[in-house]
């Protein structure tokens, strides 16, 4: 299946017709409120908020976010402002006439409001537009590190951001969430049907806490088929057990890896390792 | 563009990212449009203690609008507690008229077990959810740099030298 992010920059590709295209299939219309509601679902608000649609388009997941809970919208309704960089999207989104106030502006420049803004982050199918830079000066890992900093600075403590996106293979997928522990979000991966053709992936990321074990952001807690990556806890627990270079634990572990090479290696003796005594 | 955004951001560029003065972005020529919204005290009351009040005084008189009280309300200002007391003295001197909104503000029902909304709480509702933006720039207070509103979208492209 070809990969739109593979043709053009966001900008070019979402054009007059493309994004005319996209609003009005039904077939991306269920798919994005289907996503959206499920995004809303793992961001658990209870009271109307504030959030921030990253790559709102023509507005299809802001729609779901305007509604009162009566339409299924938890603690709605929601006052979102949304940003996208196709400006055929928006001009949709304002025929529209959605509630949200829109930006045109690129994810991978930033997030410009002040910090602890939003109450929550949704971004529906765009953060792997970000894994393509368009022009020399950019990279995708400067790009993702620029969105999620910003995003992390933009929304308030306790704050929760959830991000569907299509990662075109795990290398991608890993990209994306380690660029979100960096910035200092807790991050988890939740991956719906995987792997189906319909495979969905979220990333839910949270701003501050933290409990002790793996599962920072708690909605994936009691789900099978999850990875909880912490990224900070792994590179302390590595700091810490690693063992010191000529130490007894050392030299075993050396003597295994060589083994396991196929190479010679004498037996273990009660003198491996043993210190020697001081000569003088 | 809702005065309540308005009043959450900053300048993008780089460079201003650690000077105070990169907020709030200074509208100029700027045409204002009253949208009509539902008033939902629970987000108003939510969005109170991170609202800038000083900054949105500023913009406030540099838009042209009635000035607005130097103290914040608090969220008890927001609600009448019971149908019969009285509506708080602290109430923003809005005046309606002076943009071009109808004459009555809206009469909003609350629910059965939720506090009416008071004349403090609708005033507000006005001037963040209700007054926007339509046409005109915002220009950062420390660059210079000016954003384009266009339709009441801003445009927050920068070239890359400026990111």
């Amino acid at each position: 299946m070809s990969r739109p992010e593979d043709i053009l920059p966001p900008d070019l590709f979402y054009n007059d017709t493309e994004s005319r295209k996209y609003t009005t299939s039904s077939r991306i219309q269920k798919i994005q409120s289907s996503m959206t509601h499920r995004a809303l679902s793992l961001l658990s608000l209870t009271s109307p908020s504030l959030i921030l649609d990253v790559g709102c388009g023509s507005g299809l997941s802001g729609e779901i976010l305007s509604q009162d809970e009566d339409s299924g919208t938890p603690g709605g309704p929601h006052v979102w402002i949304g940003f996208d960089i196709s400006a055929s999207m928006l001009g949709v989104a304002l025929e529209k006439e959605v509630e949200g106030d829109l930006f045109l502006a690129d994810a991978g420049q930033g997030v410009p409001f002040r910090p602890g803004t939003f109450d929550a982050a949704i971004s529906i199918s765009a953060v792997q537009w970000l894994c393509n830079a368009e022009t020399s000066e950019e990279s995708p890992a400067g790009r993702l590190s620029r969105f999620f900093n910003g995003l992390y600075a933009s929304l308030r403590r306790g704050g929760r951001a959830v991000c569907q996106f299509y990662p075109k293979n795990d290398l991608q997928k890993k990209m994306v969430s380690s660029a979100a522990v960096k910035a200092g979000f807790g991050a988890g991966l939740l991956e719906d049907d995987e792997g189906t053709k319909n495979a969905k992936t979220y990333l839910v990321l949270t701003v501050g806490g933290g409990d002790v074990d793996g599962d920072i952001t708690g909605v994936v807690r009691g789900m099978e088929g999850v990875d909880v990556m912490d990224e900070r806890r792994r590179a302390k627990d590595r700091k810490r057990g690693e063992d010191k270079k000529g130490s007894k634990a050392w030299i075993m572990r050396k003597k295994e890896q060589m083994e396991r090479k196929g190479k010679v290696v004498k037996t273990n003796s009660k003198y491996t390792g043993r210190k020697r005594r001081i000569a003088f | 563009m809702k005065l309540l955004t308005l009043n959450f951001l900053t300048c993008a560029i780089k460079t201003c990212k650690s000077s105070p003065a990169s907020f709030p972005l200074h509208p100029r020529d700027a045409e204002l449009e009253v949208v009509e919204a539902d008033l939902n005290l629970a987000f108003l009351k939510n969005i109170l203690p991170r609202l800038m009040w000083d900054e949105l005084r500023v913009i406030a008189s540099e838009l042209g609008l009635p000035a607005l009280p130097e103290t914040p309300p608090s969220k008890a200002d927001l609600s009448i507690p019971s149908p019969t007391a009285p509506a708080p003295a602290t109430t923003l001197q809005l005046d309606p008229e002076a943009i071009d909104a109808p004459e009555n503000p809206p009469v909003v029902e609350s629910d059965v077990e939720e506090e009416t909304p008071s004349q403090t709480a609708v005033d507000l509702h006005r001037i963040l959810l209700e007054t926007c933006i339509t046409e005109g720039k915002l220009v950062c207070g420390n660059c210079g740099h000016e954003y384009a509103v266009k339709e009441g979208v801003a445009n927050f492209l920068l070239p890359g030298h400026l990111v």
